[in-house]
């Protein structure tokens, strides 16, 4: 094991990846510059014909992946900031989930869109979002969620070597963060979760951003006695339910905790697909710990108190909890 | 004009060969609508043939071609199977895109057609992407995006203009022009030349008569030369005119009109680019009558054959979208 940062995690899986398919290309706002530093050093060793800075043009570049994955390359497209997603929606929603279906299977596109994701850091509402919906909802394109470097290591070397759209979100400004990744080559499967800790009393499910409090809150619900059962789902699309069906059977109650806004987001997706096919397994309605239905303000206090926090999963844990008790 | 190469007499007769079959088949395509047996609408391009004629002369198996919702003349022109385009307008599983895509969508990415598109504008940055791709193999192949006047609108022409002049990439942007966006004169909304867009990123740009297929050919030779030569990309806004509606009995949805009879006839009767190239060739004697109907015959042959195949053709099982999603394969 080796414990480096996220953003070197993510360097080092592209570094691997160009360094074995001279097909893998990097283009992107500021690719060069990289201000989250996880494409910093890239044009150095694999020169500008393969790594190459863009103008500001979402809607070009999310066209030209498709194009250039169409045409035999395997693209790397960073975004930077996810709602910029929004921006260049077009050649994400109608192109790239499409083309492979409009075109009766003829063409397969190898391309990952990077982009940085989350709320908390007072960037505001337009540079905060958590697009786990759209994106989920497309059909035709993955969508991977790294929580931990060794996930955002093995999820984009995934992601690289797929030879269908991914998506691939990583949490913002978690980019300092440190964990142990293995020495040797590996990958983690795109639609794979992972159970991260077991316990009986109740089924903590998070992706992303999400997983660092929901580990804390399982701690801190464990010096109360509660044991929690914590899967992280490390891919929204393909969303592997039967692990999630299996941890909520361990518990039969259930929490999901996203930070996406609550309407239509993947905790609610997650929890609809529990209640359709673990029903008989839940001793209590599924809890959603999500954002509500707001825009991320900039005013720190206004911000943190819309994302899910520790407080609020132990708050909700304890009560479904208590509840089975009472009953 | 740029470009000093003319089509000699052979090259001139496989262009009207292209031409014929692309207006032999959409006439049909309009006829198949009329009487139900299509699925789906179609976008015919009747009148505007000298432009996919014209532009695909030049293009080889290996360039690449970025079309529009009005496609089915720059597939045929790029060398598409007539059948397997007719089984894909009649949805069938015979069709290019085994009938999941339908007419807006048309692509055969074996011969360069990387694909028809139903947004409009959205072929420009796949065009694009595609010429990066040219560039990156360095083999001098090439991309063309044909795009229409309503496209020009959208800013992604402004952003594919820069990325295509700042990294001097192989592609060329073709405007085929035919004066509606849907169903608004383009004056209404398309200020002033298409083509003066592209002079400020300094690519050059030439305006030609969409409807003179030697000219559109021509000016191609320019063009092709131009890019495969190193020189980065350049920009052919060709004139031409939708004889046809934006899709076939538009007339159903859209009651109040918004051109006048007089106009279409004027451009069916004086400017129809196949009856233009046909009187050329009779006036100089390089073919008689007898020649120029057999070429039509021929046109009209394939297209009989390529809609018995697809009436002929199987119908996808109700299930059969969901294998088409993902390749599910790993590098």
């Amino acid at each position: 094991m080796v414990r480096i940062r996220f953003i070197q995690a993510i360097n080092t899986a592209l570094r691997e990846e160009m360094q074995r398919d001279d097909k893998v290309i990097l283009f992107g706002e500021d690719v060069e510059a990289s201000i989250f530093g996880d494409t910093r050093g890239l044009i150095d060793t694999f020169g500008s014909r393969r790594v190459r800075n863009t103008p500001i043009c979402e809607n070009t570049l999310t066209g030209m992946a498709v194009g250039a994955a169409a045409s035999g390359y395997r693209v790397v497209l960073h975004m930077m900031f996810a709602n910029f997603i929004y921006t260049g929606f077009d050649g994400i929603a109608n192109q790239m989930a499409r083309m492979r279906l409009m075109s009766g299977g003829q063409v397969q596109l190898p391309l990952t869109v990077i982009a940085s994701y989350g709320g908390g850091r007072s960037n505001a509402a337009q540079h905060s979002d958590t697009p786990f919906a759209p994106v989920m909802n497309l059909g035709g394109i993955h969508v991977a969620v790294p929580a931990n470097p060794a996930d955002a290591k093995g999820l984009l070397k995934s992601a690289i070597r797929c030879n269908d759209p991914v998506i691939f979100l990583e949490p913002g400004g978690r980019g300092g963060e440190l964990g142990d990744v293995p020495d040797e080559e590996y990958l983690t499967p795109l639609g794979e979760a992972a159970v991260v800790r077991r316990g009986g009393d109740v089924t903590l499910i998070g992706m992303g951003s999400t997983m660092r409090t929901t580990l804390q809150a399982a701690d801190m619900l464990a010096g109360d006695g509660i044991e929690c059962e914590v899967v992280d789902c490390r891919s929204l699309a393909p969303l592997d339910e039967a692990t999630l069906c299996a941890a909520a059977a361990c518990t039969g109650r259930v929490i999901v905790v996203d930070e996406s806004r609550d309407r239509c987001s993947a905790a609610s997706h997650i929890a609809a697909v529990l209640a359709d096919r673990a029903f008989g397994d839940l001793r209590a309605p599924i809890k959603r710990i999500t954002v509500p239905d707001c825009s991320l303000p900039y005013a720190p206090a206004s911000e943190s108190h819309l994302l899910p926090d520790a407080d609020k999963i132990v708050a909700a844990a304890t009560t479904l909890v208590r509840a089975g008790e009472v009953t | 004009m740029k470009g000093n190469l003319s089509p000699d007499v052979s090259q001139c007769l496989k262009l009207l060969r292209t031409m014929l079959l692309i207006r032999n088949a959409e006439e049909r395509l309009g006829a198949d609508f009329r009487d139900g047996k299509l699925p789906g609408g179609v976008h015919l391009s009747i009148g505007q043939e000298a432009v996919a004629a014209g532009v695909c002369a030049h293009l080889d198996a290996g360039d690449q071609i970025a079309s529009t919702h009005r496609g089915h003349g720059h597939f045929l022109a790029k060398g598409g199977d007539p059948r397997a385009l007719f089984a894909e307008i009649y949805g069938k599983r015979e069709g290019i895109c085994r009938g999941m895509g339908g007419s807006m969508h048309v692509a055969d990415f074996s011969r360069g057609i990387i694909g028809a598109n139903g947004i409009v504008g959205a072929g420009l940055p796949i065009a694009t992407g595609a010429a990066l791709a040219n560039q990156l193999d360095g083999d001098g192949q090439m991309t063309v995006c044909i795009f229409g006047d309503g496209a020009s609108n959208q800013g992604v022409l402004m952003e594919s203009l820069n990325i295509a002049s700042l990294w001097q990439l192989p592609l060329l942007f073709v405007c085929e022009h035919n004066g509606f966006c849907q169903f608004s004169p383009a004056a209404t909304v398309t200020a002033g030349t298409i083509s003066d867009r592209a002079k400020p990123f300094g690519i050059p740009v030439e305006v030609v008569d969409g409807n003179d297929v030697r000219a559109v050919w021509r000016v191609m030779a320019w063009a092709t030369d131009h890019i495969r030569s190193g020189q980065g990309p350049a920009f052919i806004e060709a004139r031409t005119y939708r004889i046809n509606n934006h899709f076939e009995r538009e007339h159903l949805v859209v009651t109040t009109p918004y051109r006048s009879e007089e106009e279409v006839s004027e451009w069916r009767r004086d400017r129809d680019p196949i009856a233009q190239l046909q009187q050329w060739l009779r006036d100089k004697s390089l073919a008689d009558d007898a020649a120029l109907a057999a070429i039509a015959d021929e046109a009209a042959a394939v297209v009989d054959d390529s809609a018995a195949f697809a009436a002929a053709g199987t119908v996808p099982h109700a299930n059969e979208g969901a294998g088409f999603m993902f390749a599910g394969t790993y590098s």
